[in-house]
C-alpha cells in the first residue's frame, strides 16, 4: 500500500476519534439526552474492514454504531442532529444514537436491541441473491450478542444458503460489565463458528487497521463468491459501556489491563507503521494538516445540529404505519 | 366480476400465487414450504411455479422474521410462513420490537412490506402448544396491522391487502374444517379487502361482533334458532384488530342497545375487553344490558378429545346468552 492510502486509512480513524472526542465535550458540558456508545479504541475495526468494500456494499450495525457509520461515509451533520433529538437527523430524531443509518452512504440500518440486526444482514444477503444484485453484505456485532439465538440461527442460515454476508464482531472481551470468560466458554469466539462451514477468522490485533483491511480483503472475496464469512476482531473499548467517561474505578476491568491496549490503540500503532517510512517531522505535519480538516466538519456538522429545528410536535404520532 | 366457488384455502394459495405473479419481489419462506406438504398444501400452487422463490427453511422462527426484514429493506415483500401461531412467540422481538417500529423509529424512511401468515389450529389431540388463538398480543403493538379472514372471500382479499401493503401485516387464518374447506363464491381477480368491519346480517335486537370463525358460529345460531324466534340479530364480522374499525360496532350499539363479543381467544385483557371498553367509552348511554362475552375460559388448550370440543364456543352459547340478553 501507498503511504497516501495508509493515510486516508489513519484520517478515517481520527475522524471518529475526533467526532467522538466532541461528543464527550458535549455530554461533560450536558448538551446531550441519549445514552451514547462510543468507540474509541475500537476505530480499527470499522475503517479497516470499510477499507475493503465497494462503496455498493452495504453495512447493518447495533448500538455501537458511530463508528460504522462514519467509516462507510455518513453524514455527519445528519448524525450529530439525530443524537441531538433534531428534525434533521438521519432519523428525524425519532431514531436516536444506536439507530442511525445513512441510505447514500451504504449504511442500512443500526438496530440496538442485542443481536437482532445480525438478521437483518443476512435478509439484505438473501435478496441480493434473489435479485441478481452483485453486493454483499457486512454486520457488525459484539461479543455478547453471540450469545443471542439469533447469532446462531443467522450463521446457520447463511452457511446453509450461501449467502454474500460477512459477519463482523469486535470481541472487546466486556459486554456491558461483564467478561467474557463469565458468558462463554472461551475467549476465542472463532472456533465455535466454524463448524457451521462458515468461513472464519480470528485477527488477534484488531487495532492494526492494515492487519484488518488486509484479512478483510482476503474474505470479502470469498463472501463475493457466496461464501460467508466471520472476522472475529480483538479490540478493547477504552471508555465506560455507555457514556463519555472512564470507568476503571468500577473494577470490573483493571486499569493496567486498559493501559496495555491503550499502548496498542489504533492510532499509536498506524503512526508507529508510518514511521518506519516517512520521518517524524513529516508525519507530524501530515496529522496537523488532518486535525485541522476533521476539526473544521466537525465545527460545522455542530453548528448546523444545534441550529436545526426540534421535530414539530405532529411528529410524536406521525410514520407509525 | 369471474365467480368461482372455492374453498377459504384455495383462496388464500390463490392470493399468494397471484401476488408472486404480479410483483417479483414477492416470495414465501417458512418452515415446511417444501414440495410435499406445502405447508398444508397452500404453497404448492406457488412452489410448482416459482421454485425458486419458495424458501423451504431451517427452524429459526425469530430469526426468519429479521431475514424477512433485511430483505424487505432492499425492496422485497416476503411472506413469512408460521404452520401455527403458537410458534410466533418465538419471534415477539423481530415482529415487534422491529418489523413494527422500524418505520417510526427513522422518520419514515425504512419500510417493512412484511407479510407474516399464520394458522390457528383446533383439532382435538393438539394440545397447548399447537391450537391457541393469540391474535389479542400480537394486536397490542403500533406499527403492525392484524387480521383475521372469516370467508374464503376475505382469506384472499384480506392476504393481497397485506402483501401489498408497505407496512407489516399478519394474516391469522382458522384451519377448523368447517372454515377451512368451506367453498364460497369469490372472485378470480385481483382484489383486496378494505381496512374495515363488515356487517354480515343486519338486525335490530342485539350487536354480535365476531372475530375469525365465530362468524361462523353466529350465522348458525341465527339461521338455526334465533330468527326463529323473531330475534334479529346484527352480526359484525370484525376482519381487522388493528387498525381496529370500531365505528360500525358504536352505530349498530346505538341501534340495538345490546352487545355480544365473541372470541376465539382468551378473555383477559384482550380484544374482546377492548371492543366492550371502546363500546362504553364511546355509546355508554345506548346500552340497555350490561355487555357480554363468550372467548376461551382462562385455561390452557386440553388435548383430550372429550375435553377439547368444551374449549372453543359454539352456536349454542351464542343462542344461550342472546336468549338472556333480549328477553
Ligand atoms: C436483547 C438485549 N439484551 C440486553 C441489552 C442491553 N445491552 C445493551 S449493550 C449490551 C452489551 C452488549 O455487549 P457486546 O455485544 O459485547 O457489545 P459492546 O457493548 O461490547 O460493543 C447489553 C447487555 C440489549 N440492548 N438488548
Ligand atoms: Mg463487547
Amino acid at each position: 500500500m501507498s503511504v497516501n492510502e495508509l493515510l486516508k486509512l489513519y484520517f478515517e480513524m481520527l475522524r471518529i476519534r475526533m467526532v467522538e472526542e466532541r461528543l464527550t465535550d458535549w455530554c461533560n458540558k450536558k448538551l446531550v439526552n441519549a445514552p451514547v456508545h462510543l468507540s474509541i479504541g475500537q476505530e480499527a475495526v470499522a475503517v479497516g474492514i470499510m477499507a475493503a468494500l465497494n462503496p455498493e456494499d452495504k453495512i447493518i450495525s447495533g448500538h455501537r454504531c458511530h463508528a460504522h457509520y462514519l467509516a462507510k461515509g455518513g453524514d455527519l451533520k445528519k448524525m450529530f442532529a439525530e443524537i441531538l433529538g433534531k428534525a434533521t437527523g438521519c432519523c428525524k430524531g425519532k431514531g436516536g444514537t444506536m439507530h442511525l443509518f445513512d441510505d447514500e452512504a451504504g449504511h442500512v440500518i443500526s438496530a440496538p436491541l442485542v443481536a437482532a440486526s445480525i438478521s437483518f444482514g443476512v435478509g439484505l444477503a438473501l435478496s441480493f441473491k434473489m435479485k441478481g444484485e452483485n453486493k454483499i453484505a457486512v454486520v457488525f456485532l459484539g461479543d455478547g450478542a453471540v450469545e443471542e439465538g439469533i447469532f446462531w440461527e443467522s450463521i446457520n442460515f447463511a452457511s446453509v444458503f450461501h449467502l454474500p454476508v460477512l459477519f463482523v464482531c469486535e470481541n472487546n472481551l466486556y459486554a456491558t460489565h461483564s467478561h467474557i470468560l463469565q458468558r462463554q466458554p472461551s475467549e476465542n469466539i472463532t472456533e465455535r463458528v466454524r463448524p457451521h462451514k462458515v468461513n472464519a477468522h480470528r485477527i488477534n490485533d484488531g487495532n492494526n487497521v492494515f492487519l484488518v483491511r488486509e484479512i478483510a480483503k482476503a474474505k470479502v472475496e470469498l463472501v463475493r463468491k457466496g461464501q460467508p464469512c466471520f472476522i472475529e476482531a480483538c479490540t478493547y473499548r477504552l471508555r465506560e459501556h455507555w457514556g463519555v467517561g472512564e470507568d476503571w474505578d468500577l473494577g470490573y476491568r483493571s486499569r493496567e489491563e486498559g493501559e496495555k491496549w491503550m499502548e496498542k490503540s489504533p492510532l499509536k500503532q498506524a503512526e508507529k507503521t508510518f514511521l518506519n517510512r516517512i520521518s517524524a517531522p513529516m508525519l507530524h505535519s501530515k496529522i496537523k494538516k488532518m486535525e485541522e480538516a476533521i476539526k473544521k466538519e466537525i465545527d460545522e456538522a455542530e453548528e448546523f445540529a444545534f441550529n436545526s429545528p426540534q421535530p414539530p410536535k405532529e411528529d410524536l404520532l406521525s410514520e407509525v404505519g | 366480476m369471474g365467480m368461482r366457488k372455492i374453498t377459504y384455502k384455495d383462496a388464500s394459495a390463490e392470493a399468494l400465487l397471484m401476488a408472486m405473479e404480479e410483483d417479483k419481489n414477492v416470495f414465501l419462506i417458512g418452515e415446511g414450504a417444501d414440495h410435499i406438504n406445502g405447508i398444508g398444501g397452500q404453497c404448492l400452487p406457488a412452489i410448482r411455479k416459482f421454485p425458486d422463490r419458495v424458501i423451504d427453511t431451517p427452524l429459526s422462527e425469530n430469526g426468519l422474521t429479521g431475514f424477512c426484514v433485511g430483505a424487505a429493506l432492499n425492496g422485497m415483500r416476503p411472506v413469512l410462513i408460521h404452520q401455527r401461531d403458537d410458534f410466533m412467540l418465538l419471534a415477539m422481538d423481530q415482529m415487534f420490537n422491529q418489523a413494527a417500529q422500524l418505520r417510526y423509529a427513522s422518520g419514515g424512511r425504512h419500510r417493512v412490506p412484511l407479510t407474516i401468515l399464520s394458522f390457528i389450529a383446533r383439532r382435538p389431540g393438539e394440545g397447548v402448544t399447537h391450537s391457541h388463538s393469540l391474535q389479542s398480543i400480537f394486536a397490542h403493538f403500533p406499527g403492525i396491522k392484524v387480521g383475521m379472514p372469516a370467508t374464503a372471500m376475505d382469506a384472499k382479499g384480506m392476504l393481497l391487502r397485506a402483501i401489498f401493503d408497505d407496512d407489516p401485516v399478519i394474516i391469522l387464518e382458522h384451519r377448523h374444517n368447517p372454515l377451512y374447506n368451506r367453498e364460497e363464491y369469490v372472485p378470480a381477480e385481483h382484489y383486496e379487502t378494505s381496512l374495515s368491519s363488515r356487517v354480515v346480517l343486519l338486525g335490530d335486537d342485539i350487536t354480535i361482533v365476531t372475530i375469525s370463525i365465530t362468524l361462523l358460529d353466529a350465522l348458525k345460531a341465527s339461521y338455526d334458532f334465533l330468527l326463529e324466534k323473531v330475534i334479529f340479530p346484527e352480526i359484525i364480522d370484525l376482519r381487522w384488530l388493528r387498525p381496529l374499525n370500531i365505528e360500525p360496532i358504536i352505530q349498530s350499539v346505538k341501534k340495538t342497545g345490546k352487545l355480544l363479543v365473541v372470541d376465539t381467544g382468551w378473555k383477559s385483557c384482550s380484544i374482546s375487553s377492548e371492543i366492550v371498553a371502546l363500546v362504553a367509552e364511546q355509546a355508554h348511554g345506548h346500552l340497555k344490558c350490561p355487555p357480554r362475552r363468550i372467548a376461551l375460559p382462562d385455561a390452557p388448550c386440553p388435548a383430550s378429545q372429550y375435553l377439547e370440543p368444551l374449549y372453543h364456543p359454539n352456536s349454542e352459547m351464542i343462542i344461550q346468552a342472546v336468549e338472556e340478553m333480549v328477553k
